[in-house]
């Protein structure tokens, strides 16, 4: 499981998230701008420390206010991959796919790069690749650490609707294959019905509804008492 | 006929061979300060801003005199180093190089600091992600980022190092053969009635060094582009 119960408050603007998903597939997690999924990915990654509450995953704490356990980002086993891909400009992709890698040349690592169809760019340098290429190779490159979570925070955002659909595509295949469960955040509701186990619905900072196989349902119980309790330590 | 008598091609090396060593000392400190000023908010940031670029707005002279008080046989650290291990640093080779890299480090971190806060935070929070560490992250991420600005911070700073003045005159003296750099020398023959052929070329050597420092400087940066990059 992924709980996440937490508090976050940063100016006139409060996250306030009670919620605990399944460590599988891949979770949508939607809302407007604003909405507050990008401060819950921050604080997922470990990029920003919520004001209270708590992060577990698999039963290991990876933030809790109370037992001050804030796992720094590099140890959280959370693999991230930003709208633009970030790739490291001077080094080329297969030198980006090694830099987290546990094991460079196996059987995953194959599988990764094949799923993903990136070994015709190997050996290019990023600033050579399409914007469609760029963000393949960055999820790879997130994958080769073999995370336990991967966070997809708008891959495809910036991409034509062609490239789109086609790595959209990708994605649900590295995912079968390596089973590493996915939390992909979007603002686009028909991304992530295509895409998704579930849907995560954000609103003013809130989780409004939960659904599974995409669908939206009744709304969840977006709990405020409390929430640092129901975390495992 | 040689194209430059033994006293001009001294006084060339000299300033060259200062100009180098004063780089090469300067550039890791130059670095963390760059990185450090870049990168990071802390309190009293905007003191050392101001306290690592003085020497750009201090007359040299000024420069050469606090260095004079600080390293002379009587000064603060000057005296311990010659009473406990004989070192005397005015009017040597060392105050030259030490007058080099004073003049030189502001420009020299100013070119890296620039350049650090140009970087992405991201890809350093995309390598924490990966399980790097930060001291790895530093040397695999963050310094080739921060290249194009050490390239150009580093010739900048040579170029001005070649061209000092005020504060050698004042730390390190005239001395021809040991102290006297190419400025030095130009204002030695300035000062000499019928020397001025000598003059002339020594001003054209200047204005040769400089060039090909700052046309250096601007090739490398289009070179690495604005991420570190070759094209």
């Amino acid at each position: 499981m992924i709980e996440i119960h937490l508090r976050h408050r940063q100016g006139a603007f409060v996250l306030d998230v009670d919620l605990a998903l399944p460590a599988r597939g891949i979770t949508g997690l939607i809302g407007r701008s604003g909405s507050g999924k990008s401060t819950l990915f921050a604080c997922l990654a470990g990029h920003l420390r919520p004001t209270r509450g708590c992060i577990s995953l698999r039963g290991r704490a990876l933030y809790h206010s109370e037992a001050k356990i804030d796992v720094p980002p590099a140890r959280r086993g959370i693999g991230v991959v930003f709208q633009e891909g970030l790739l490291f400009p001077h080094m080329s992709v297969a030198r980006n796919l090694a830099y987290g890698a546990r094991n460079v040349g196996t059987e995953f690592w194959n599988e990764v790069i094949a799923a993903l169809d990136i070994r015709h760019i190997l050996d290019a340098k990023p600033a050579r690749l399409s914007g469609g290429e760029r963000q393949r190779a960055a999820i790879a490159r997130a994958l080769m650490a073999e995370p336990e979570l991967l966070l997809l925070d708008e891959p495809v955002s910036a991409l034509d609707p062609g490239l789109k659909a086609r790595t959209l595509e990708l994605i649900a295949r590295v995912q079968a294959r390596t089973r590493v469960p996915m939390i992909y955040i979007s603002h686009a509701p028909e991304e992530v019905r295509r895409l998704c186990d579930q849907v995560v619905t954000m609103q003013d900072g809130r989780v409004v509804s939960v659904t599974s196989e995409g669908r939206v349902g009744a709304p969840y119980a977006a709990g405020t008492a409390a929430p640092e309790l129901r975390c495992a330590r | 006929m040689e194209v430059l008598s033994p006293m001009e091609t001294s006084a060339l090396l000299l300033s060259l061979n200062a100009s180098a060593w004063a780089v090469l000392w300067s550039l890791p400190l130059a670095v963390g300060f760059g990185w450090l000023l870049g990168t990071r908010r802390f309190p009293g940031h905007a003191a050392l801003n101001a306290l690592v670029h003085l020497p750009l707005v201090l007359p040299p002279v000024v420069l050469g005199y606090l260095l004079l008080v600080l390293l002379g046989r009587n000064g603060v650290i000057g005296r311990p180093l010659n009473d406990l291990f004989g070192i005397r640093i005015a009017f040597s080779g060392i105050a030259v190089v030490i007058a080099c890299a004073v003049v030189g480090f502001p420009l020299m971190v100013r070119a890296i600091r620039q350049s650090a806060e140009a970087i992405d935070p991201r890809y350093a929070r995309a390598a924490r992600s990966l399980g790097a560490s930060e001291p790895r992250i530093f040397c695999t991420v963050t310094l080739p980022l921060m290249a194009p600005g050490i390239l150009t911070g580093t010739t900048l700073a040579f170029a001005r190092a070649v061209g000092e003045f005020g504060a050698t005159i004042t730390l390190a003296g005239n001395i021809p053969g040991r102290t006297q750099t190419l400025p030095l020398a130009l204002f030695t023959v300035t000062q000499t009635p019928g020397q001025e052929a000598e003059a002339m070329r020594l001003c054209l050597l200047s204005l040769v060094l400089a060039g090909a420092a700052l046309l250096i400087s601007e090739a490398l940066s289009r070179r690495m582009g604005p991420q570190g990059v070759s094209a």
